[in-house]
């Protein structure tokens, strides 16, 4: 609850800003800013922001609650619920959503969250993966990612994460699509300016998975990345895919001390 | 990127001769209209050889599916309540530059400045992972990209 004493800091002063317009320099962010690193929460309207403020009000807690309720529901041949190894997600959990993604020795590569669930659902439970964007899938990683909600954002970018990391760095530079742009035309350039009606952001990975209020629904980090790059004409790789799951170690890195903020709220 | 200052005539030129055919396959492309840049700076020759609509450049810099300026450009639009502030201000862009200028950093901005955030609104090719609706498709055909140099020459 750290998270919301914070909130409340960052919007005292505020109410007489209108929403959706760039904010000064001045403004007192508490933990929603870093240094130079502003989460998406900053550049976000009043309203959204006193939406996310509030887990009564917040509709991604449904999410949350869903992942709370399979932690805890036995599946697959294995006869294992996720609790029956470990246990208690406040405990065991509480680092997991500041740290990924991380290499991952067996696959020699990197994985995120969703598959380190769908490993164990597959390896340790003998059940099912979950299919990318199902309610499942989802539920459970803003379960597991909200256990860290307040931690700086530390993920680890040495050692045998290195190449996939630039790997990551060279995507988000890589201009792309008919519109020949690159992330980080929008969202290193120009974060605080508008385009047409948006007010772009720095396009931070804190908050994921986030409940959006255009998709009336939470959706994952790769979701927002195909949407991204759909909208300079580009044809997407697909959630899940080794290029996005290296550009989420790149951005989560570009957001390092950023506070974890899963489920946030957004436009 | 560099590549595109020094090349930009000879790039052009090819295209107008042997990648004219390929452009022109979907349903939407039409043939891509060959054109030659002056000194890096500008485009004297209409692309359709005829002058474009200024009426008809205004709606293609109002189309968010065609040249949809405004998502970084102020232009005087009064009715269009959402102006970009990505690029500078448009509003004397007809009494900064000529016809030809306009035309080139239209057509492909990269030749003024390699690094620009703009899109080349005339340019089919040297595109990374283009959407299968909009390859080997510019994304204004030469008459419109006409019409919005007619459109904003009447910027003063
Ligand atoms: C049969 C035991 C077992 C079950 C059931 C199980 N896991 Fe795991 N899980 C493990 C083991 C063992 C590891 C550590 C693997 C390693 O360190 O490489 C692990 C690791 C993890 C991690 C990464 C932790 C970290 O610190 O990197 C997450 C997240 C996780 N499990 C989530 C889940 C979820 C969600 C479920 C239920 C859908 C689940 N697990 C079910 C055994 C299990
Ligand atoms: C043409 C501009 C543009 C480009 C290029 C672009 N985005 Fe975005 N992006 C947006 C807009 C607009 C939004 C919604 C408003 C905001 O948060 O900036 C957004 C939102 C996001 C968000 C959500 C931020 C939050 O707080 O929830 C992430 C993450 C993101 N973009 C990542 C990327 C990545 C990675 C790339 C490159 C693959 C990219 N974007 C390319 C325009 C762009
Ligand atoms: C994604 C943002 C973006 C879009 C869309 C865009 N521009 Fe630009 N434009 C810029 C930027 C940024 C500059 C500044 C020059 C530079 O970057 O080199 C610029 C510069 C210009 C200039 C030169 C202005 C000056 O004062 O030097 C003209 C003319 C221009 N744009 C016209 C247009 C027209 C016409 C359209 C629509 C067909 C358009 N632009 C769409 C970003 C954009």
């Amino acid at each position: 609850m750290r998270r919301i004493a914070l909130a409340a800091v960052a919007a005292s002063g505020l109410t007489v800003m209108l929403a959706g317009t760039a904010l000064s320099d001045e403004t007192d962010w508490g933990a929603y800013e870093v240094g130079d690193k502003r989460s998406g929460y900053t550049y976000a309207a009043t309203e959204t922001r006193s939406i996310q403020d509030d887990d009564f009000e917040n509709p991604a807690m449904l999410w949350v609650d869903t992942g709370q309720e399979l932690w805890d529901t036995v599946e697959g041949e294995a006869g294992k619920a996720c609790a029956s190894c470990h246990d208690d997600a406040a405990v065991s959990m509480a680092e997991v959503g500041a740290i990924y993604p991380v290499y991952y020795e067996p696959r020699g590569k990197l994985i995120n969250i969703e598959q380190r669930i769908n490993l164990c659902r597959t390896e340790n439970m003998k059940a099912k993966a979950w299919k990318w964007e199902s309610r499942e899938l989802l539920s459970m990683t803003a379960f597991v990612r909200n256990q860290a909600r307040g931690r700086p954002v530390a993920v680890k970018i040495d050692g045998p994460a290195a190449p996939f990391y630039e790997k990551g760095k060279e995507f988000y530079y890589q201009r792309r699509g008919q519109l020949d742009m690159a992330c980080k035309n929008c969202h290193e350039d120009n974060a605080g300016n508008m385009i047409r009606a948006n007010l772009l952001s720095q396009g931070q990975s804190n908050g994921f998975p986030t409940y959006r209020l255009k998709w009336q629904k939470v959706g994952s980090l790769h979701r927002r990345f195909r949407g991204c790059n759909s909208q300079v004409r580009a044809t997407p790789y697909k959630a899940g895919s080794d290029e996005y799951v290296n550009l989420e170690l790149f951005l989560a890195d570009r957001g390092r001390g950023l506070p974890v903020e899963t489920p946030a709220v957004r436009n | 990127m560099v590549a595109w200052q020094s090349l930009g005539v000879l790039r052009a030129l090819i295209c107008g001769a042997g990648i004219a055919a390929l452009f022109a396959t979907g349903a939407a492309a039409e043939e891509f209209v060959a054109f030659k840049i002056v000194d890096n700076e500008s485009i004297a020759k209409s692309l359709t050889g005829k002058p474009g609509d200024p009426a008809r450049g205004r709606e293609v810099a109002i189309n968010r599916k065609q040249g949809n300026c405004l998502a970084c450009h102020k232009l005087p639009i009064p009715e269009q309540p959402f102006h970009g502030e990505i690029g500078p201000d448009l509003s004397t862009a007809g009494s900064t530059y000529s016809a030809g200028e306009l035309r080139l950093r239209i057509v492909n901005p990269k030749i003024v400045n390699p690094d620009t955030f703009m899109p080349a609104f005339y340019r089919p090719f040297g595109l990374h992972r283009v959407s299968k609706d909009f390859q080997g498709k510019t994304i204004l055909t030469a008459e419109q990209v006409e019409d919005v140099v007619a459109y904003l020459t009447t910027l003063k």
